[in-house]
């Protein structure tokens, strides 16, 4: 399908919105009534046609407005976009897997054209075109990394491997859920979690960072993560949150359903050939309550997730002050009935609501 | 009594040990105030004949105690922004057969254990011991602005003057915890502060 590029903003006067057809595919994260951290990882091979796992890098409706959103962050703080010194070559690897990956599944949209080392691309959404010869830094306006990633939706952290440990040596990152590049960044995988809160004593760490240093070329994996946004702010930074932060006492009982977001994060893991560094795109969506509520099943699930869920949870999450808000709202879409699994909306067979 | 015993925590923040004296051809040792009474502990003839010490007295009365040892070299800076570039350049001559043994604060740990990675040398094999002050280097996550010798939980921060909150997720590469904002969602609202650890 071709897609239309929404004219929207993430930030200010926050004019993003979501077609049906957004909404009808957005990654709803809960797969039963409850929620647990889990290393929850499968396949990244593609998945239903038109959904968010189908393609390697997802393109929809929000693309052009959000890499003018991250165009926005980088003029303004530099270092959310970092790469320490021996990652260079890792910048080259994801740079060929992102446009080998575009051109091939979005031929509309997206081109490259290669004769040895003189490459050619051709971003028809974005009106780039570059050509370029592929290992030589001095040939694009940025480095390799930062060239492609401001043209791809999602964070992306690019992970050296050595010490069987991963260790955050590169990154950008503009949509985050409330962390750091600039903190993290030559941290290793249990120093940049170590904020999180009971995951380490389950193990989670552990056992998700064995799967991740046993990915190969060509068999990628991901999972979703989620939290909760109050407006549809992508660049949710600690750097900001100063500035950001008192959105979140903005709520009330009348604006909740337009204002809060389900903040969803399609985590995927991809190796890399030259440098056998692991790239980690965080893919973020968002989703008003509202618009969830258009989905009976996911009315009825999303309330019994934000009612049962730990308060440590709640609070690392950053929603524990407005819990009581959200659930008055959620309640009245929870009619009893049970759902069926999976996270998909199942429009055409879920019952409506019954209240 | 200079030894503290930290509470437990995230995985991030550093842990400490106790110097002992290791095999090496040369031995350097980084220390401010009373971190001089680790190497006093340590400290045997045959070590010193091949050590460097670099000490930082901030105060203290320690600095006779350590000439006394009669290292093959000793230096006594007055602060260690000022001892930095000695560093680096010891740093920058090392042969293999060094042993690098830091001991006091957590930020003077912490900023010459960062030189010492940045001339390549593992952090793991860097020998630390904490003695005297608990205040620690915070960076502001918001002006990125560093605020040293913090005592009290939530501060000032010393640059853009934002009052933080003192985390325990620490960057190596920073030496440095992370301070932020704690009235952000509540302007104004800020607690009366305490020492870190009560």
């Amino acid at each position: 399908m071709t897609i239309q590029f929404n004219d929207e903003t993430f930030r200010d006067d926050y004019t993003f919105r979501n077609s049906d057809w957004a909404i009808e595919r957005f990654p709803f994260p809960f797969h039963e009534d409850s929620y647990m951290y889990a290393v929850n990882m499968e396949q990244h091979r593609g998945g239903p046609e038109g959904s968010v796992y189908e393609k390697r890098f997802d393109v929809d409706e929000h693309y052009v407005a959000e890499m003018r959103d991250r165009a926005m962050v980088l003029a303004d703080d530099p270092l959310r976009c970092q790469s320490l010194p021996h990652m260079t070559l890792a910048g080259w690897d994801l740079l060929e897997l992102i446009m080998v990956s575009k051109s091939e599944d979005y031929p509309d949209l997206f081109e490259l054209h290669r004769d040895g080392d003189q490459w050619h691309w051709i971003n028809k959404p974005m009106g780039i075109e570059q050509k370029f010869t592929f290992l030589d830094e001095t040939t694009l306006p940025y480095g390799p990394m930062e060239y492609i990633t401001r043209q791809t939706q999602g964070d992306f952290c690019v992970l050296d491997q050595r010490e069987d440990n991963l260790w955050m040596d590169a990154g950008i990152v503009t949509t985050q859920a409330d962390w750091s590049l600039d903190f993290d960044i030559g941290m290793n995988f249990f120093e940049w979690h170590a904020p999180v809160p009971l995951a380490h004593e389950k193990g989670i760490f552990v056992r998700a960072l064995k799967f991740l240093l046993n990915i190969q070329q060509g068999a990628p994996a991901r999972r979703l993560n989620w939290t909760m946004t109050v407006n549809p702010l992508l660049d949710t930074s600690p750097e900001n949150y100063h500035k950001w932060g008192i959105q979140k006492t903005t709520l009330t009982p009348e604006n909740i359903g337009e204002k809060q977001h389900l903040r969803v994060e399609l985590q995927t893991f991809f190796r890399l050939p030259r440098s056998n560094a692991l790239v980690f795109p965080i893919r973020c969506y968002l989703c008003s309550f509202q618009d969830l509520m258009t989905k009976p099943k996911w009315g009825r699930r999303l309330h019994r997730v934000v009612r049962d869920l730990p308060v440590e949870l709640a609070t690392y999450k950053g929603f524990i002050d407005n819990r009581p808000m959200m659930l008055d709202y959620l309640s009245q879409f929870d009619d009893g009935l049970p759902t069926s699994p999976g996270v998909f909306p199942d429009t055409e067979t879920e019952p409506p609501l019954q209240k | 009594m200079s030894k503290f015993e930290f509470p437990p925590a995230i995985k991030s923040r550093p842990v400490y040990g106790t110097l002992e004296a290791r095999q090496g051809k040369h031995h350097l040792m980084i220390a401010d105030a009373e971190g001089a009474e680790a190497i006093l502990a340590i400290a045997t003839p045959e070590l010193m004949a091949n050590t460097h010490i670099i000490y930082i007295p901030r105060g203290t009365d320690y600095a006779e105690k350590l000439r006394a040892l009669n290292p093959a070299q000793f230096y006594e800076g007055p602060t260690y922004a000022a001892s930095v570039t000695r560093i680096q350049r010891v740093l920058q001559d090392a042969h293999m057969g060094l042993q690098i043994y830091l001991a006091g604060t957590e930020g003077l740990m912490g900023q010459a254990q960062n030189e010492a990675m940045q001339a390549g040398f593992p952090f793991t094999a860097i020998q630390t011991e904490h003695r005297g002050s608990v205040a620690r280097r915070m960076q502001c996550v918001h002006c990125k602005g560093i605020t040293e010798d913090v005592e009290t939980d939530p501060f000032v921060c010393s640059h853009c003057g934002l009052n933080l909150f003192v985390r325990d997720h620490y960057s190596r590469r920073l030496a440095a915890y992370q301070g932020v904002c704690i009235d952000a969602e509540d302007p104004g609202n800020v607690p009366p502060s305490k020492g870190i650890y009560e």
